[in-house]
């Protein structure tokens, strides 16, 4: 496989891979990093990849297993700062404003969930994976990621609806 | 479509029991102009989930020259040639110390007799050897046992000064 073709094979998937560094680990930097560093280790396999059915299915995967071990390396490492304390009471107006952008409460709602149900609404919603597929990303049964997703949608609509009750006030 | 099939989506899209054509529906209808008003929230949500879909990786793919992506295959030569390295100065420190205890041994044979004879005389001139040697350090000693007499005046005075007393 030459430098063309790899780059053709990895053009449908490699930015389903970037959103999905990007829902987990939040930061647009940290998410390309991912990125990059998959693409690297799939450039790298090369003669093995073969033996996957999908590529995008194992590409995804490996996104996946990267960003958790990502997310625990720095939380083992790192001291969390809690800015409730504080916080002025009053929100700042940049901050107003964002709030007026309903796209952001959204992506807010969906921050807040924890990772596995962040990764299958990523995945169902977004990339619109089919359950099977999921199934075989991340490893999980096909019933279980449907009972995680509807706890995921759930969650955010409960979100929704008060800051949408909010925003009338 | 009709409002209540909506409900009924909206209803089986939030148990997960939705399937993508359906969740596609949903989708559109959201998109479209003429949402009911109740339903008006989750137009936010489904709308999302397009603009998220439109986030793209602008990097470049990373593309390493063949000769960089057989780094790892060059290191593994590199690891053998290193193994073939030591097992070779093993064999090295293994050889030397075997042979030269070798040497030590022969040495350790200082040869023997057949001749009774011949050995009693051998044995006769080491041992004159031997006695000479012995006698060669016997006149330095005299000085010593001048020492010790002068000591032994020095220590009488003290007794008797000290009985004196």
């Amino acid at each position: 496989m030459n430098q063309n073709e790899f780059v053709l094979m990895v053009a449908p998937f490699k930015d389903k891979v970037f959103r999905l560094a990007k829902r987990l680990l939040v930061s647009t930097e940290e998410a390309e990093d991912a990125t990059q560093e998959i693409l690297v280790k799939l450039w790298s396999k090369e003669e093995g990849l073969s033996g996957y059915s999908s590529v995008e299915a194992f590409a995804m995967t490996m996104t996946k297993n990267y960003c958790l071990d990502q997310l625990k390396s720095k939380r083992a490492g790192n001291l969390k700062i809690v800015h409730t304390n504080y916080s002025d009471s009053a929100p700042a107006l940049d901050k107003k404003l964002e709030d007026l952008d309903t796209f952001n409460w959204v992506e807010k709602s969906i921050r807040q969930l924890p990772e596995q149900q962040r990764m299958i609404v990523q995945l169902r919603d977004i990339e619109q994976y089919e359950f099977e597929e999921i199934a075989k990303m991340l490893d999980m049964t096909e019933s279980a990621i449907r009972v995680s997703l509807s706890r995921a949608r759930k969650t955010i609509r409960e979100y929704l609806i008060k800051t949408h009750n909010y925003g009338i006030i | 479509m009709e409002l209540y099939k909506i409900e009924i989506l909206l209803e089986k899209y939030f148990e997960g029991e939705t399937t993508l054509a359906e969740e596609k529906a949903l989708k559109d209808y959201f998109s479209s102009s003429d949402v009911a008003s109740h339903l008006e929230q989750y137009s936010s949500l489904f709308g999302y989930y397009g603009v998220a879909k439109a986030q793209q990786y602008e990097k470049a793919v990373p593309v390493l020259e063949k000769q960089q992506r057989h780094n790892s295959s060059k290191m593994s030569h590199r690891s053998w040639l290193s193994v073939a390295a030591s097992i070779l100065v093993l064999i090295g420190v293994v050889g030397y110390v075997f042979f030269t205890t070798q040497d030590l041994k022969e040495d350790k044979k200082l040869g023997t007799f057949d001749d009774p004879e011949v050995a009693f005389k051998a044995t006769q001139k080491a041992l004159a050897l031997l006695s000479n040697k012995v006698n060669v350090g016997i006149e330095s000693v005299q000085y010593v046992e001048e020492y010790q007499i002068a000591k032994n005046k020095v220590f009488r005075k003290t007794k008797n000064k000290n009985s004196g007393i």
